[in-house]
């Protein structure tokens, strides 16, 4: 017996170039526009990438911000992780009241937070209140505490977790064995995902920043569009290359190990 | 004293009792079924031998040495839960193996004694693939395996097969009690089955509301139930009300039918008591055939006949249950008038007080 193919309807496809089109044409045209030349303006020149990549503020920028994605995403798991396993384990009744924080970020303005935070940590010592890796990282924190609690909640539900902590345990587990053995593998999927989301978060703020007055990635991105349009668009591009590389990374790793996991849902 | 022992062990939650004082001792090598409806605290002791939760009061005792208050994981009990709790990152072999790297052995050692448990359970060949590649069955046999891995000192089952289909239900408990009398390891398993209790194990033990009503071997609590809960929740039960009418005949009133009942004897002239029958000492026949010439019957009307295999189980007026053979069942239709004849030995009888607990028939 010869399984059929499902049939495409036509107005699927029609719905389906729409959308790669809604999404497409603009990438398409800004690749057409970093191509051309910074001097003449004409067609095709790779002098708009050979600018960006040349330019020490990209490379500064960059690492300034990929470390403190790294910083954030090492925090938010090593604050989140524990915290919303000992909920779903022990705690079940605070679920709602931490759904309900982690709705806060979402409710309160990045200027409004900017201002208190900076306000609130004037005091604090240098090394916290005058480097991004201190303060912004922090409020950063905050920001991707949503993205964070929702991806790595719907993990936890997708799982037994009493049954898995009691099965680890009965074997012999301690608590830090339990978690990093068998409960964070198991939700691997979801923690990645919470940390590719706060990984867009810092690699994409400004207003925070900018009000901080620290150099990172989006205030670069915004420097050059305010200076060299052709460079704005490689840098866009190469930005969306650096997104879709940690998206694949995502892909790549939650798939190792039989593609047995899943992002959330039910099993 | 046993190996295994539960003193006194009590545990509330809120208002609910959910043990109220149970005391087991279990000999080293034995197998004890803790048998029960829902909610009449079996699990809760299991747990708290497992040491997932602690006890009001009370002491759990393994081997002499007090455990009550042992984390769970330095308890060196293996357990098999009622969900599938297998990890899901890792395989069949990999979890067989998680207990033992636990406990730092080495590579060969553990490889040796992985191999060894999934040929124990029939999975020898499945040891690369993940739980989500296994049949319900298959992942309850790699979670004994894996249970069985770490050398337990007491091996625990928490209805392991309430998931899986009648015939692998069947299959999987005859295992477990191979691979437990092969082992000779001290086990405790949690059931609301009956029939799966009575099958595997030395000792049952019918837990009701918090406390034990009986414990003792399978036969035992089939044939000499000690409560009336006990009576009809191991297989079915007929139950009359009764008042003693004469102790010296064993004479017995019924709904003003006179019934002769030996385990009548000795007792006092108008004590209200509870004749229990099983539904295979009552013997059926069509009225007017002579049947009620030798007294001890009742009269009655076949209500329903359910064809259970060899036999036929019919329902006649009064609430009576009888089981006989499916060919003579054939001769007593439904609306077919019958008398039951009641023998004199084989009937049990309690004496009947007010909080007898009712447990219907047609659930078991």
């Amino acid at each position: 017996m010869t399984l059929r193919r499902p049939r495409m309807s036509v107005s699927a496809i029609v719905w389906l170039l729409l959308a790669a089109l809604y999404f497409l044409v603009p990438l398409v045209a800004t690749l057409l526009f970093s191509f051309r030349s910074i001097q003449t303006n004409a067609c095709c020149s790779l002098a708009a990438y050979h600018f960006v990549l040349h330019n020490g503020d990209f490379w500064h920028t960059l690492r300034v911000s990929g470390v403190l994605a790294l910083e954030v995403i090492v925090i938010s798991l090593v604050l989140f992780v524990p915290t919303i396993y000992w909920v779903h384990l022990k705690l079940p009744r605070l679920r709602p009241l931490i759904a309900f924080l982690a709705l806060i970020p979402f409710v309160v303005p990045p200027i409004v937070m900017v201002v208190g935070i900076l306000k609130v940590y004037r005091g604090s010592p240098s090394w916290f209140y005058d480097q991004p890796n201190g303060i912004l990282a922090a409020t950063y924190v905050i920001l991707a505490f949503p993205y964070m609690f929702f991806s790595l909640d719907a993990g936890f539900r997708s799982i037994d977790v009493h049954t898995l902590t009691e099965a680890s345990q009965s074997l012999g587990a301690s608590w830090p064995v339990t978690l990093v053995r068998v409960i964070l593998p198991n939700i691997r999927a979801a923690a990645l995902a919470g940390s590719f989301l706060a990984l867009a978060i810092v690699m994409g703020e400004f207003t925070i920043a900018n009000l901080a007055q620290f150099h990172t990635f989006p205030i670069f991105l915004q420097y050059v569009n305010e200076t060299e349009p052709y460079g704005a668009a490689a840098l866009t591009l190469i930005s969306f290359g650096i997104t879709w590389a940690a998206m694949l990374s995502l892909l790549f790793i939650g798939r190792r190990r039989g593609g047995q996991l899943q992002l959330a849902g039910a099993r | 004293m046993g190996f295994l022992e539960l003193q006194d062990l009590h545990r509330n939650f809120g208002p609910v009792r959910a043990l109220n004082g149970i005391n087991i001792a279990l000999g080293e090598g034995e197998f004890l079924s803790l048998l029960g409806p829902s909610g009449c605290g079996k699990t809760t002791a299991l747990r708290l031998v497992a040491g997932f939760d602690r006890p009001d009061g009370g002491r759990i005792v393994v081997d002499g040495k007090d455990i009550t208050n042992v984390s769970p994981n330095k308890r060196d009990m293996g357990m098999v839960f009622q969900a599938y709790s297998l990890f899901p990152n890792m395989t069949a072999q990999q979890n067989v193996e998680f207990g033992l790297r636990i406990r730092g052995r080495d590579k060969s050692q553990r490889r040796g004694r992985v191999d060894e448990l999934l040929e124990l359970v029939g999975l020898g060949h499945a040891g690369g693939r993940y739980p989500h590649q296994l049949s319900g069955g298959m992942q309850q046999r790699v979670a004994l395996a894996r249970a069985l891995a770490i050398e337990p000192r007491v091996l625990l089952l928490d209805e392991p097969l309430s998931a899986l289909d009648a015939k692998v239900r069947v299959q999987l408990r005859e295992e477990i009690r191979r691979i437990q009398l092969e082992l000779g390891i001290t086990t405790l398993y949690v059931t609301h089955d009956q029939e799966e209790a009575l099958a595997i194990s030395d000792h049952v033990a019918v837990m009701y509301g918090g406390v034990i009503e009986q414990m003792g071997a399978p036969a035992e609590m089939y044939t000499a139930p000690k409560t009336p809960f006990v009576a009809e929740f191991i297989g079915t039960m007929n139950r009359l009300e009764a008042t003693i009418v004469d102790g010296a005949s064993g004479e017995v009133d019924h709904a003003g039918t006179m019934l002769r009942v030996d385990a009548a004897r000795g007792r006092s002239k108008g004590e209200r008591v509870l004749v229990l029958i099983r539904p295979e000492l009552l013997e059926l026949n069509a009225a007017g055939n002579g049947a009620t010439a030798n007294g001890n019957t009742l009269s009655g009307e076949v209500l329903t006949q359910t064809f259970l295999g060899p036999v036929t189980r019919l329902k006649v007026t009064g609430g009576l249950i009888a089981d006989m053979s499916t060919a003579r069942a054939a001769a007593l239709p439904v609306g077919a008038n019958v008398v039951a004849h009641v023998p004199a030995e084989g009937v049990q009888l309690l004496t009947l007080t007010e909080d007898i607990p009712l447990v219907n028939p047609d659930e078991h």
